[in-house]
This record gives structure tokens, sequence and C-alpha cells, in this order.
């Protein structure tokens, strides 16, 4: 991604990487299991409007097949298609574990591991704290959907002040 | 710098340092939240302090020369606001945090003495939540109706239903005066009339309201108008709930404790004279002091000069930007009935990213559901991107804030989303 005015923008393409742009233009695993899930969850973040559904099939402990439907900024869109890539083919406890490495990379800084590829992209939204939750957003309602179902929000504030 | 010169802009900005600052490394700030708060000029600021450094006391309870300087000082500011919104009395003006906790004072000590199962209580589609939430809260407690007037596609309230939803079971219109997500002037007055025509009361939320444009609650013919000193050049933690006289007299506390009363024993207690029967506690004396102030420089700029710099900046704004490619603005396009709110959409870039990109440039907007969540929801948008005008802004920031737009069209642009 290049700026025409160098300076101001530097920051911002540390949020914004390429590779993140491209899964924002061209999310993968978009769409709806027509039936086909066994796990699904809602996810949201009210403060910005997000919102996911993760569906996936578990087949023998192995995510087979995942969908993502929803709506939001390009970070939680993003962040969620990186996910869903990570995680197809992969056993629901390792999902799970990517799950709390991602969030650990989120929240600590901590380096990711070598297996993350792209999603090391992620690691610049750490300096932007109010975009953590964006980020994290399709993890934690793939976490929701492997365990009791149903929806989560990253965000339990309702109101801002004005 | 203004337009047609209605405000002296470049001396106004020469009292708030704040707009002087760079953000991001040598990018300059250009503030356009001020429907959040706004920036406090070096006066306001300076009596926060001269009131600790000088004249710091417990207020109303002392006979010591400080404590009788602070009682001075905190009184000073009831006239000043009651002047300032031409109210009959300044008993009638009770401090409370904010906007907010003013409706919650009326739900709470007006409308649980008033209110009975059946009674309706008449809001509109564009209310803030704080708006909202008291009467929802009331309504689960008392079985009340809550009806709400719906918004038209351009942000205005329909006033044909209105004149349908007033009836004779409504007990209280609450209506906000301006939108805080989409600018609308609501005809408050009119709306009054039908009310009172069917003997219901009127509250106005005047939080965006009060510090952007001339608000006379004689005029208005209205019953309680409540609002925040932040948004006008005041500190936080301080807000104003008006009421007539003879309405707040009948009313019963809101919180108990210091101040509120006349006598106390271990049985009962008696109730303090309006309006201290409804300030309990030591308040945010300072503030209220420095917030006194603050009316003092709104009103030596004059109100309707203040309203007539954000009409030419917003006239500005709408031609600059109206025509970018890919923008929604939302909100009535007639400026008589819009206050200096722009609030759009940019197709394919989520709020949230503008509002990122905003930033990266020095503009600083608020991006989200502006505690307006119906609005949103009738909208059909998750969010929207806000920039909000007041007496220190510029063309030239309007520029930015177009040219940061384009920016943000540019980074996103090819979106699939």
């Amino acid at each position: 991604m290049t700026s025409p005015t160098p300076g101001p923008d530097i920051a911002l393409d540390d949020l914004y990487r390429d590779i993140l742009l491209d899964h924002y233009r061209s999310p993968r695993n978009r769409g709806r299991l027509e039936g086909r899930a066994t796990n699904a969850a809602d996810g949201a973040n009210p403060l910005c409007g997000d919102e996911l559904t993760v569906e996936v099939t578990v087949e023998d402990g192995t995510i087979t097949e995942i969908a993502i439907d929803g709506r939001g900024c390009s970070i939680s869109q993003a962040s969620a298609s990186m996910m869903s890539v990570f995680v197809r083919e992969r056993g629901t406890a390792e999902a799970l574990e990517a799950v709390e490495t991602f969030q650990r990379m989120m929240l600590k800084g901590e380096t990711p591991p070598e297996e993350f590829g792209d999603i090391e992209a992620l690691a610049g939204v750490m300096k932007f704290p109010v975009r953590v939750k964006c980020a994290s957003l399709g993890w934690k309602t793939l976490e929701q959907a492997l365990g009791d179902g149903g929806s989560v929000s990253t965000d339990e504030r309702s109101t801002g002040d004005d | 710098m203004s337009a047609n010169g209605s405000l002296d802009v470049a001396r106004i900005r020469r009292d708030f340092p704040i707009l002087q600052r760079e953000v991001h490394d040598g990018v300059p700030l250009v503030y356009l939240d001020n429907a959040a708060t706004s920036q406090k000029p070096v006066q306001v600021i300076a009596d926060i302090t001269r009131y600790y450094r000088d004249s710091n006391a417990n207020i109303h309870r002392g006979v010591h020369a400080l404590s009788q300087e602070a009682t001075e000082m905190y009184e000073g500011a009831r006239g000043k606001v009651a002047s300032f919104i031409n109210a009959p009395s300044e008993r009638e003006v009770i401090f409370t945090k904010n906007t907010s906790e003013s409706l919650n004072l009326v739900a709470h000590a007006w409308g649980r003495a008033h209110l009975r199962e059946g009674d309706e209580v008449v809001l509109s589609e564009i209310e803030h939540h704080s708006n909202i939430v008291p009467w929802q809260l009331l309504r689960d407690e008392r079985g009340i109706v809550l009806k709400f007037i719906p918004m038209l596609p351009d942000g205005t309230l329909d006033l044909d239903e209105a004149k349908r939803l007033i009836g004779p079971r409504t007990r209280l219109l609450s209506v906000t005066q301006m939108s805080n997500a989409l600018g609308t002037i609501v005809p408050v007055k009119e709306l009054a009339e039908l009310a009172h025509e069917q003997g219901a009361l009127v509250l106005v939320d005047g939080a965006q309201s009060v510090p952007h444009m001339a608000v006379d609650v004689q005029d208005l013919g209205i019953d309680f108008l409540a609002f925040s000193a932040h948004k006008m050049l005041g500190p936080t933690g301080v807000g104003v709930l008006w009421g007539r006289m003879e309405v707040l007299e009948e009313m019963q506390p809101f919180l108990g404790g210091g101040e509120m009363i006349l006598t106390v024993t271990l049985e009962e207690s008696t109730w303090n004279e309006v309006p201290a029967r409804f300030e309990a506690g030591t308040p945010n004396i300072a503030g209220v002091f420095a917030f006194g102030t603050a009316i003092n420089y709104l009103t030596q700029l004059g109100m309707d000069r203040v309203r007539e710099h954000e009409i030419e900046l917003l006239d500005y704004a709408l031609g600059r930007i109206g025509d970018l490619p890919g923008i929604t603005i939302f909100g009535p396009p007639d400026l008589s009935k819009r206050g200096g709110v722009l609030s759009f959409d940019l197709e394919g870039v989520h709020p949230h990213d503008v509002g990122q990109v905003l930033d990266s440039r020095g503009v600083a907007v608020r991006t989200g559901h502006h505690c307006a969540q119906p609005v949103m929801a009738k909208l059909d948008v998750p969010a929207t991107a806000r920039a909000s005008f007041y007496i220190y802004n510029t063309r030239d920031e309007v520029d930015a804030l177009a040219e940061a737009i384009a920016e943000a069209t540019r980074f996103f642009g090819n979106g699939s989303v």
C-alpha cells in the first residue's frame, strides 16, 4: 500500500498492512455452511457495530469446513478471514490453542509462532488499543462456536458519552 | 477566518491552547468532535485553578470567610445559568453532574411521584440513550407506556404522527432539541404546545442545543431543560436541570444526604427548599464556578453569532464534502433545521476505518453509534462517522477533513465490502 503523502501515514501502514487489506477486499471462506455446520456462534462488537457469524463443521475432532459471515471494519473482517484459513483442517484443540496464542499476541505483544504466517501482520494492531477488540472478534467467536455456541460480545459496555 | 466574520475565530483560537498542539509527531490537531465534548478556553482552566488555589472551602455551611467566598462563587454561577437560558428565577437551576443525571432526576423525582400504570410518556426515535433508558426503567417499575415520535428519512421528526401520539393519556413529552447523531433541530416549541393542550409536561434534552444556539425556556414554553457544562466550554462533571418552580416544588428528593434536608431525626426528615432539595452532598464547586466563566465567554460572543458561524461552516462543509465519491451524508439538508453536525457514511469503508485514517491526519471525529442505536437501525447502518463543529473551527479544518476523507477512499479503494 503506497500513500501519496508519506509521513503522517506511516503509523497507518503499521496497522493496515497489505496482506490485511487483501483479506478485507477478498475475504476467504466467506458465507454460510447451509446446514452442514456442527457448531456456530455470533460475535458482536456493539460499540463499533462489527458483527460476525462463524460456522464450522467438525468431523472426528477436526474442523473440515468453516464459513464467516457478517459486516464490520477492515480489521475485524480481515482477522476473521485469516483465522478461518489458519484453523481449517486443524483439530479443535489446536484451534482453541491458536485463539489463546492470538490473544497473547494482541494483549501482551507476544511474538507469534512461525506457523501463524500472515497472521503476524495483525501484530501492529496492538499499537492501536481501541482496535484490539476488532481483531479479536473472529477468534473469540470461533472459541464460542467450539464451546457452548450462542453469542459473544467483545465489549460489554453499552454506552459512550455523548 | 470565519466566512462572513460572524466570529473572530483567529482570536478565539488563541484562548484554546490545546488547538495549538500536534498529535502523532508533527500532525496538527483538527478537533471536530465537539458534539462529544468541547475544548476549554484558558479563562475556564484558570478559574478551576484559582478556586482551588485561593478560595477552596465547603459551601453553605461555614461561617468562616473562605466558606462564604466559595459559596458566592458557586451560587454566582446559578444566576449566570439562569440568565443564559432566560429562566425566571435562579432558584429553578439545579446543578447535577451531567445531562444524563438531570434526565434521571426527572424520571425519579417527578416520574415516580406522578406516573401510574397506563400513563404515557412520549419520546422520539432520535433520542440519545440517556433519554430512553431512564424511561424504560420506569416503565418496567411502574407499567407506564412509552411512545416514540418516528424519524423521517431526512432525520427530522414526523410531526403529523406526533399529533396523533400526543394524546389525553400523555403525561410527559421528553424530546431532544438537537440530535447528537444527525444534528436535527427539533421544533420543541410546537411540540410543547401539543403536549400542553393535553395537560402533559415537557422535558427537553438540551445537551446539544444549549451549547450551540440561543435557548429561551420561557419562549419555548417548556417545563424542564437538561444540559451539560462540558459540551459548552465548561468542565466535565457539571450538568444542569432547569425546571419551572411550581413543578419542582411538588417533587420529592432524588438523592438523600447532606444539604438537601431541613431537619433529620432518626425517624424522619424534612426537605430543604428548591434547588438545595435536589443537590445532596458536596457538589463540584470548582466545576460549577468555572462553568459560570464558560457561560460568560459564550455570552460575550453572543449565541446568535455562534449559531451563525456554525451554519456558515456547515454550509461550506456540505459543499466541500457532499460531492466526494461514495459519500452519504445523513440528516436534514435544510441548514435552518440542522446544528453543526455532519454524520456520514463512506461506501466500502467502515466508519471505524474512516476514523482511523482521519486520526492519522490529526482529524478527530467520532465513529460509532453515538449512543443513538435506534437512529442507526432506522438508517440501516451499523455506525457512522461524525464531524461536529464549534466556535473555534475554521474552513481550513473543513478542508483537512475533506482531504482526509478522500484519502480514506483511496486507501481502502476497491473494497469488496
